[in-house]
């Protein structure tokens, strides 16, 4: 179980990593201390293990930068939740292991204690005493993110065979 | 069965196999790239999966562009890494001063028909070669470097018909900054933005090059466009006509969705901080005669030899207004060069320019041009999120090359129109 701090519409790649801490990014945990700083200033020195980012549309916007969902996932947060995600970060996410959950946030407030179950499909509100049903992962995609991503599919398989008719 | 989109055609031909939108598939990649940003993570994801070796060295890119040359040890050191990594493998390496991936990325490697996959957002702009091309994070692109493949959802297409001619003081950016605006940031997710009709057939390859790059500002996965006359004409002049194949869509191909926009009513555009979609006129009042600090003349968006030419034919004999700098940073050694040898650096020094060597400069925020807090830039950059120049207590303009020149000469937001 973790707290929900909720992001608003369009969070950009620029805002979770910013280029002003360019020269961090071979240096992933002082980098993750600017995580969303632009966004809001108290994420950083706050998230917990097992935390929550919840956003709204758009979620990850902007660059390929894969440092923007390592250095969400570098403190422990358990998965991104958000309306929508945009496109190169979404497959970044599962290429990382980290979950990026799409489901419907305004359900969601700010500070709400939360869990989720990747396989069933559900986030469960357990400030509000409700559960929200999300759909699930292309195949390919949930085959990468079980085996931990990328990375580790690789390592195991030697090959990308996903996918093949 | 319907005809095929250009990426249905490119993934099935890079997939053997007869292959429509949401399909997924397994793509030969023809070219993969990294950036200076992206690429030591790319390489250290390639060790850890222990394949730290390239499957097609000769199309393999690195590319030094993103603190070029590099502002702080951090990054220096990376770059000692990146180049120790390409020369190990054979892969070519662009260094300092060769320019912005992209750019260098199309006038060297990008061909038609090609998938080609890029640590960078804006390889979307080799969709305006005929190509496949998309931007992936620095896992995915390790696997492409180093099995010479990828996986790929076939993305549904979006059809932009463009008529009409280009009034004078219009370009491609004005075009594109006023899709975005209709269909906002988030409109193509997932999809291909695919441009046809007689007004893309009659401009030049370097003007379809900017529509092609801003289709991730509209979460597009790429943005391709037919590989024709002009294709050729671009490939000749670059020195590979044997690379240039024909390649369009078919006259049935089935879209997702189709667009309809006429050239000649187009005007100058702006698209107001903090994101790309918050577009309006040039003369829009909450823009025109806005007091900016800072005009920024570079990109992979807007930066090449012809966006120079087009800033100078304004600027040749003006000043930049006091108060207001200027700094231009060429996309590419060609653009540099070639404005050199024609004279455009003397219009631009003469005027009060700032010239930066080739590379990505102030426009993701690294160095070389970050703003002051409380600053507006007017910029022919791409984006202008919070942050995005390298200080979130400053403000960026996006508009063409030409209103940046009316723009810098007025030391406010200007239409191009009403100069000269």
């Amino acid at each position: 179980m973790g707290r929900a701090w909720k992001f608003g519409d369009d969070i950009s790649t620029d805002l979770i990593a910013p280029g002003r801490y360019y020269h961090l990014r071979s240096n992933l945990p002082e980098l993750a201390k600017h995580v969303l700083e632009d966004a809001r200033a108290d994420f950083a020195p706050g998230v917990k293990p097992g935390d929550f980012v919840v956003g709204g549309r758009n979620f990850g916007k902007g660059s390929s930068r894969e440092h923007a969902p390592v250095i969400i996932k570098l403190p422990g947060t358990r998965a991104v939740l958000a309306k929508s995600f945009a496109r190169i970060f979404y497959r970044n996410c599962i290429n990382i292991g980290l979950p990026a959950i799409l489901v419907d946030t305004d359900a969601i407030d700010e500070g709400d204690d939360l869990d989720a179950d990747l396989e069933g499909g559900k986030v469960y509100n357990r400030t509000k005493g409700t559960e929200l049903a999300f759909p699930p992962l292309p195949p390919v995609m949930a085959r990468i993110l079980e085996e931990g991503g990328l990375v580790e599919y690789i390592k195991k398989h030697g090959d990308l065979v996903i996918g093949e008719p | 069965m319907p005809g095929k989109t250009i990426v249905e055609k490119i993934l099935s031909r890079a997939s053997d196999r007869v292959v429509r939108a949401g399909d997924i598939v397994i793509a030969k990649v023809d070219l993969a790239y990294v950036q200076d940003g992206t690429g030591p993570l790319t390489f250290r994801q390639m060790e850890k999966m222990g394949l730290a070796k390239v499957a097609n060295p000769a199309r393999s890119v690195v590319f030094i562009d993103h603190s070029a040359p590099p502002p702080r040890r951090e990054l220096a050191t990376d770059h000692v890494y990146l180049r120790e990594f390409a020369r190990k493998n054979g892969m070519v390496l662009s260094d300092i001063g060769e320019g912005v991936c992209h750019q260098v990325a199309f006038e060297k490697y990008v061909r038609p028909w090609g998938v080609e996959v890029g640590a960078d957002s804006h390889t979307v702009m080799g969709g305006a070669m005929g190509a496949f091309a998309t931007g992936m994070g620095s896992t995915d692109v390790a696997v492409a470097l180093a099995l010479g493949k990828t996986w790929l959802r076939v993305p549904e297409s979006w059809k932009f018909e463009v008529t009409g001619a280009f009034p004078r003081g219009v370009y491609a950016k004005d075009l594109i900054l006023r899709v975005i605006g209709d269909i906002k940031t988030d409109g193509a997710t997932y999809m291909a933005m695919e441009w046809g009709g007689p007004a893309i057939s009659s401009m030049p390859m370097t003007e379809r090059m900017v529509l092609s790059n801003m289709a991730i500002e509209a979460g597009g996965k790429c943005g391709p466009q037919p590989s024709d006359a002009e294709t050729r004409r671009y490939l000749k002049e670059h020195g590979r006509e044997g690379d240039w194949e024909a390649i369009a869509p078919d006259p049935d191909a089935r879209y997702e969705k189709t667009s309809h926009y006429d050239a000649s009513s187009l005007e100058p555009m702006v698209a107001r901080p903090p994101q790309e979609d918050n577009v309006v006129p040039a003369t829009d009042p909450s823009v025109k005669g806005l007091r900016i600090h800072q005009v920024y003349l570079g990109s992979c968006t807007n930066a090449r030899y012809e966006d120079i030419q087009v800033f100078c034919e304004y600027m040749k004999g003006e000043k930049v207004a006091k108060g207001t700098r200027l700094i231009v940073t060429p996309a590419s050694k060609e653009a540099y060069v070639r404005a050199m040898r024609e004279g455009l650096f003397t219009i631009l020094l003469d005027a009060g320019a700032t010239i930066n060597s080739p590379g990505c400069g102030a426009c993701p925020g690294v160095h070389l041009g970050v703003p002051g807090d409380g600053e507006n830039v007017l910029s022919t950059t791409n984006r202008n999120y919070v942050g995005r120049m390298g200080n979130p207590a400053a403000f960026t303009y996006l508009a063409s090359p030409a209103t940046a020149a009316a723009t810098a000469m007025h030391g406010v937001i200007t239409d191009p129109r009403e100069v000269k």
